[in-house]
């Protein structure tokens, strides 16, 4: 009898105390989380539905937004022959990048290896473009392709081999290559990074094991090291086809998307015309436009990899 | 038989370790050449840039690197991108360490969306969303919150646009601590800023770090927000006063080459430092995001 009082308050005490716990717990959820929300739905959701507003609007910016014109600026970008041409080199930049850096990349992961005496050097050096500025990337690589022979060191080397100088940046045919060329020389470790990584986390003994049953090393390679590092390549690829939908400040700096637009990207073509010409209006559509290529991308790739990845089940 | 085709052991395996150090040597030697014709070109004299332009300087000439060492707006520059730099790091490793913390070890109604919410972040990239943000900083400007042209407007939008990615990374770091400690730590009487303060923070100190370094590589390097938000050029950053540079004297190749000499080192010196760090956070980002 005595005992019961002292239960219940026991009982109410532990009650007490969870719900007490709760309430803080909701506090502290609360309180973490806000600086991030209100940051993130300021900057970066509210933005959205801002110029999805603005872009059916014909609006140069000056004074309020009031000349509706429904799917108009849409309809006007997705026919623009300079858009077009924006996605021409947006997709060959994700060509080459796929056909050529990414297998460069794996290459250069797969011969330094995992105990390649002086690994670690080698990987330091070739991440180093991956640190340096785009702006000073792009200044660097205009020095490169100075058109003038005397002052340019690849036309230089072309004299010397008899060839005709090249104007690298001046030539609507070549001058994507060659921005192709400075986005691969500061890229390309990045992914080679990916790839050692992913190299890394391949147990020795699997190559090992097929060694001994006699597979050379291209076969190594084919069968068991490239299936293996799927998922990493999946990662890769996806980085690098977002990276291209995107690309601009190198663009912007080393030609400004010229000469007569050979050299476009779908980013340096939204800044002319929002930042430039100031036609918000049509600049948002082409910002909705990216955003909407760029969330396909990322729900097309979200549901590849969600499947079981071959032998690793990751 | 096949013993007598192949050759000996010795040189089975040092042919192929060979061809792999001539090849990665012929790489190395290619990521080199651009930062070494710069590095030659900054302390060359004009003369000398269009005489001999990819020659060794020979002696260097220190008049151009001394020229920007001189100019106050050089210092002013570096300085502001000190300052966006510090900001915009310290502001977003403590923001994302909070919300990943939440994320990683509360359960609570809506986490799934919120959680979903940050992802949106991942396909709008500040390259895409700039004009975007460019309208709402306006309209913060109307309604009485100076934005633009202020370093704040820089750090804000810096550090929104670094939240997605980081919060996830942390995230995954925050999971990896054993559960079994936050239950000690609660049964022990801990609140759960008690825990995350004493005991999550400094167990996940190397992934702040790694984080802290590619914000901070991030922060420094970008041009896309100052040369949106800021105008005047008291506030200009480091890579906007180059690109600007570029702009003015980009006929005078030795002083641009000085120029971004000079912008680029402190880079590569924190990337010297720092790599463990960076190759870190940006690997796990990967693997995360």
């Amino acid at each position: 009898m005595q005992l019961i009082p002292a239960a219940q308050k026991e009982l109410n005490l532990k009650k007490n105390s969870i719900s007490r716990r709760r309430i803080q717990d909701r506090f502290v959820i609360a309180l973490f989380l806000l600086p991030a929300l209100v940051l993130f739905s300021l900057f970066v959701i509210y933005p959205i539905f801002r110029s999805l507003y603005f872009s059916t609007f014909n609006w140069k910016g000056f004074g309020p937004a009031v000349d509706y014109i429904g799917i108009d600026n849409y309809r006007k970008i997705l026919t623009d022959e300079v858009f077009l041409k924006a996605i021409k080199n947006v997709l060959l930049i994700i060509v080459l990048s796929l056909g050529i850096q990414l297998p460069l990349a794996l290459i250069l992961a797969v011969l330094v290896g995992r105990d390649l005496p002086g690994r670690s050097l080698f990987r330091t050096v070739f991440f180093l473009p991956y640190v340096l500025s785009e702006v000073n990337t792009a200044i660097m690589w205009m020095l490169l392709y100075n058109p003038d022979p005397e002052r340019g060191i690849l036309n230089a080397i072309m004299v010397m081999f008899g060839l005709e100088p090249i104007a690298w940046l001046a030539d609507m045919k070549i001058v994507i290559f060659a921005i192709f060329v400075t986005l691969t020389w500061k890229y390309f470790g990045f992914h080679m990074l990916l790839y050692l990584t992913g190299l890394q986390n391949i147990p020795k003994e699997i190559e090992e094991a097929a060694r001994i049953d006699g597979a050379n090393s291209i076969q190594n390679f084919l069968f068991i090291t490239l299936p293996l590092l799927g998922s990493t390549i999946k990662t890769s690829v996806y980085m690098s086809v977002l990276g291209s939908i995107q690309q601009f400040i190198l663009v912007w700096v080393m030609t400004k998307g010229g000469p007569v637009n050979a050299s476009e990207t779908m980013a340096t073509y939204m800044y002319r015309f929002g930042f430039v010409r100031f036609q918000l209006g049509y600049g948002s559509a082409v910002a909705i436009i990216m955003f909407i290529l760029c969330m396909i991308f990322s729900l097309i790739y979200q549901a590849l990899t969600r499947k079981p990845d071959y032998l690793t089940g990751l | 038989m096949g013993k007598y085709i192949t050759p000996p052991r010795w040189m089975r395996k040092t042919m192929p370790r060979a061809i792999t150090y001539i090849f990665l040597t012929c790489a190395t030697i290619m990521i080199f050449v651009p930062i070494v014709i710069l590095m030659f070109g900054s302390v060359k004299t004009t003369g000398q840039m269009y005489s001999h332009p990819y020659a060794v300087p020979n002696p260097p000439d220190w008049s151009n690197i001394r020229h920007i060492l001189n100019t106050p707006s050089f210092w002013n520059m570096l300085k502001n991108s000190l300052i966006v730099m510090v900001a915009t790091t310290s502001g977003t490793v403590a923001i994302c360490a909070l919300a990943a913390f939440v994320f990683a070890r509360m359960q609570f109604n809506g986490k799934n969306f919120f959680l979903n919410l940050f992802t949106v972040g991942l396909m709008f990239p500040i390259n895409v969303a700039i004009l975007p943000v460019y309208f709402v900083l306006r309209q913060m400007e109307q309604i009485g919150i100076p934005m633009i042209d202020k370093l704040w407007g820089v750090i804000l939008v810096q550090i929104a646009f670094q939240l997605s990615g980081n919060i996830m990374i942390l995230r995954g770091f925050f999971t990896a601590v054993p559960m079994d400690l936050q239950d000690a730590a609660y049964m022990d009487g801990c609140t759960n800023f008690d825990f995350f303060r004493r005991i999550m923070l400094p167990l996940v100190k190397p992934s702040l770090s790694a984080v802290g370094a590619l914000v901070m590589i991030a922060s420094w390097n970008d041009l896309l927000v100052p040369l949106v938000v800021l105008n005047s050029n008291n506030l200009w950053t480091l890579p906007l006063g180059t690109m600007q540079f570029q702009g003015q004297y980009g006929q005078d190749l030795a002083l641009v080459s000085a120029f971004v000499a000079l912008s680029a080192i402190p880079t590569i010196i924190f990337y010297f430092f720092a790599e463990r760090q960076i190759i870190s956070g940006l690997t796990a980002g990967a693997v995360k995001g």
